[in-house]
């Protein structure tokens, strides 16, 4: 077994009001980044897993958000990526 | 005729639900801890408001793993009655007992003031001392109230008479303004659809004696005492 670290982005699901976004958007634009079309706030985890290969390591972490990390009513989320192969 | 009230860490509303019991409907109550398996023979168990595990990750999501939520889940599959109010109704419904979620407030601020509800529903083991149609003055207190569900869920929901309680104001219009967190068709307490648990936001145990600015909430305890006794 390895030690892996894998990083979770969860994100309230399109079309599901996200306040705390919007408050960030206007406060962009007062500032000037007109740019800015849409933020969402959402939560970024680093788990730290062991696991047989990189694949085992994602795989478990998806069971996670499924269970307990994301909720399927409101949220969507997505790995950002899986590192390590070294402790 | 027992009352079992679930405390988790960080639960706060414990006392007052029970206090609305005890002293409010003259009824029975236990203590249940969180980390137990045993609801001590109570006929209706109530989850209360408060804040279990600090909200982390969200409301409710870290409460509905708690030991005795086993136990909850097995008595509602029975049929038995579960009353989850404000936090209690978040970890409802992260435990699947009731559909949907609660988000943050749409203002983004916590809302701790009075509210004016409309009956939806009386006829329910929670609301059958109400008449529909009435309107009751109740408190709430959260951050995170804001009713959310696909649209499929809201019209069954609202086909059903699923929708107990709604947000309205003094003259028992919907209207935005009426509404203390953005919730989704001004939804203040939904049941499920055997009709044996229910979830709310407000606080009917903090509306139990004139003291208290009001005494509506007593309706909601003493339905469930006239039903389960019946």
């Amino acid at each position: 077994m390895t030690r892996y670290r894998v990083a979770v982005h969860i994100v309230p699901r399109k079309g599901v009001l996200d306040p705390q976004g919007k408050a960030v958007a206007d406060a962009l634009h007062a500032l000037g980044f007109g740019s800015v079309l849409d933020a969402r706030v959402g939560r970024h985890l680093v788990l730290d897993v062991d696991a047989a290969d990189a694949r085992a390591a994602e795989s478990s972490v998806r069971g996670m958000c499924d269970k307990l990390l994301a909720n399927p009513v409101t949220e969507d989320y997505e790995i950002a990526g899986v590192s390590g192969g070294a402790s | 005729m027992k009352f079992g009230i679930v405390t988790f860490p960080g639960s706060n509303r414990e006392i007052d639900a029970s206090i609305a019991i005890t002293q409010g409907v003259g009824a029975e109550v236990v203590h249940l801890w969180h980390k137990d398996h045993d609801l001590q023979g109570a006929d209706v168990i109530v989850l209360p408001g408060g804040f279990s595990y600090g909200d982390y990750l969200r409301a409710g999501a870290i409460a509905r793993f708690s030991p005795i939520m086993k136990e909850v889940s097995e008595h509602a599959r029975r049929g038995g009655p579960v009353l989850g109010i404000c936090n209690g109704f978040q970890i409802l419904c992260e435990a699947h007992l009731l559909p949907g979620a609660l988000l943050r407030n749409a203002s983004l601020r916590f809302a701790s003031q009075w509210v004016n509800l409309r009956v939806e529903n009386a006829d329910t083991m929670f609301t059958n001392a109400y008449e529909k149609g009435q309107l009751i003055r109740v408190p709430v207190a959260h951050g995170d109230g804001r009713y959310t569900a696909d649209a499929d869920t809201l019209k069954a929901l609202e086909d059903r008479g699923q929708v107990t309680f709604r947000y309205v104001d003094r003259k028992g219009r919907p209207l935005p303004e009426a509404n203390p967190n953005g919730s989704a068709n001004d939804i203040a307490g939904i049941l499920n659809d055997r009709g044996n648990v229910m979830g709310l936001m407000p606080h009917p145990e903090d509306a139990i004696d004139p003291l208290l600015g009001s005494t509506d909430g007593l309706g909601l305890f003493e339905s469930l005492l006239a039903r389960v006794a019946a």
